[in-house]
């Protein structure tokens, strides 16, 4: 997956209502991509409803939280609606898991792996993670400890 | 700013919730009211010779009643009475809404108005805040989750764990 220390790619995502999130979205902020294999599966639930409950701390450290799937809008809105979380959804859904790969986290399986990259406000990746198995929730800790790092 | 970067659960505080015997080994619960894993685990520990300590572990958009919960357990505390409206709440989780906390702080003989001050209180608030991020902080993503001997047991718990726990860390 990508390293910190090198720049983030060069990437086209689609939020809630289709318009393109890319590279200049994150500029000029602290950025967490939340990496997440299917909306609506047991541990992607679990870890959206953990970091959610976390966001006014995130917030105060100047970072913004995005999940990223290859889920389409419409499943991803529907997703976060039913969660009751506040966390913006990007879309990697076409060219399906672009993005993903971009990164160095798409699965083999045609889905994303469960990983975590911050994006310094220069565009620069400051950390990057990526769970053993798509299948383990990465602690909230290990985000506050990749913003402090 | 509050510290959540990983650290390890914290030894068992002054003012933690602590129950069983005091020779029993020693196991960290990280739970909330509204999950009925929780519960049923609870249940399970208890038939046990352990000695448990409850932490809360709210997470409100999976769980909206589990903080007003947390709260009203914390304010029966500041009463004397935590475990018995831990109990309580555990027992009927289908009835979390405002009158039924009120309800349960009467059967428990509580004071209400000053249930209900205790509940809403920053001081309460806080206590549970703690215990939430010492738990995001040792890296618990779910409820329940068991820390024993700084070992922790997310999710479902196996009979054969409960028995190992029960004899191989006794605390005295």
């Amino acid at each position: 997956m990508i390293e910190p220390g090198t720049a983030a790619p060069e990437f086209r995502l689609a939020r809630a209502e289709g318009e393109p999130f890319t590279r200049d979205d994150l500029a000029g902020q602290t950025s967490v991509l939340v990496f997440y294999p299917f909306a609506f599966s047991p541990v992607c639930t679990d870890q959206l409803n953990l970091y959610d409950e976390l966001r006014e701390e995130l917030a105060s450290r100047g970072a913004t939280l995005y999940g990223v799937s290859c889920d389409a809008t419409w499943s991803q809105t529907a997703f976060r609606e039913q969660l009751g979380v506040s966390i913006e959804q990007l879309s990697d859904f076409e060219p399906k898991g672009e993005t993903c790969r971009a990164f160095g986290v798409y699965h083999p399986g045609g889905f994303p792996q469960r990983a975590l990259v911050i994006v310094d406000p220069n565009g620069m990746v400051k950390w990057s993670y990526q769970a053993e198995s798509p299948g383990d929730l990465p602690g909230a800790n290990l985000i506050f400890d990749g913003l402090a790092a | 700013m509050t510290e959540l970067s990983s650290a390890p659960v914290p030894p068992v505080a002054a003012d933690d919730h602590v129950r069983g015997p005091a020779d029993a080994a020693l196991v960290i619960e990280y739970a909330d009211f509204e999950c009925p894993y929780c519960a049923a685990l609870s249940a399970r520990l208890a038939a046990r010779q352990l000695r448990r300590v409850f932490r809360h572990f709210p997470v409100r958009s999976g769980h909206p009643r589990a903080w007003p919960a947390a709260c009203a357990a914390e304010a029966a505390g500041v009463q004397g009475r935590f475990w018995e409206m831990h109990d309580l709440l555990f027992g009927d989780q289908g009835r979390l809404e405002d009158p039924h906390l009120w309800q349960r702080a009467g059967e428990l003989g509580l004071d209400l108005a000053r249930f209900d001050s205790d509940r809403r209180s920053e001081e309460v608030i806080a206590r549970v805040r703690r215990d939430f991020e010492s738990g995001i902080r040792a890296g618990v993503v779910t409820t329940p989750t068991l820390s024993c001997g700084g070992v922790l047991h997310p999710g479902k718990v196996e009979e054969s764990t409960l028995i190992e726990l029960e004899r191989g860390f006794t605390a005295g």
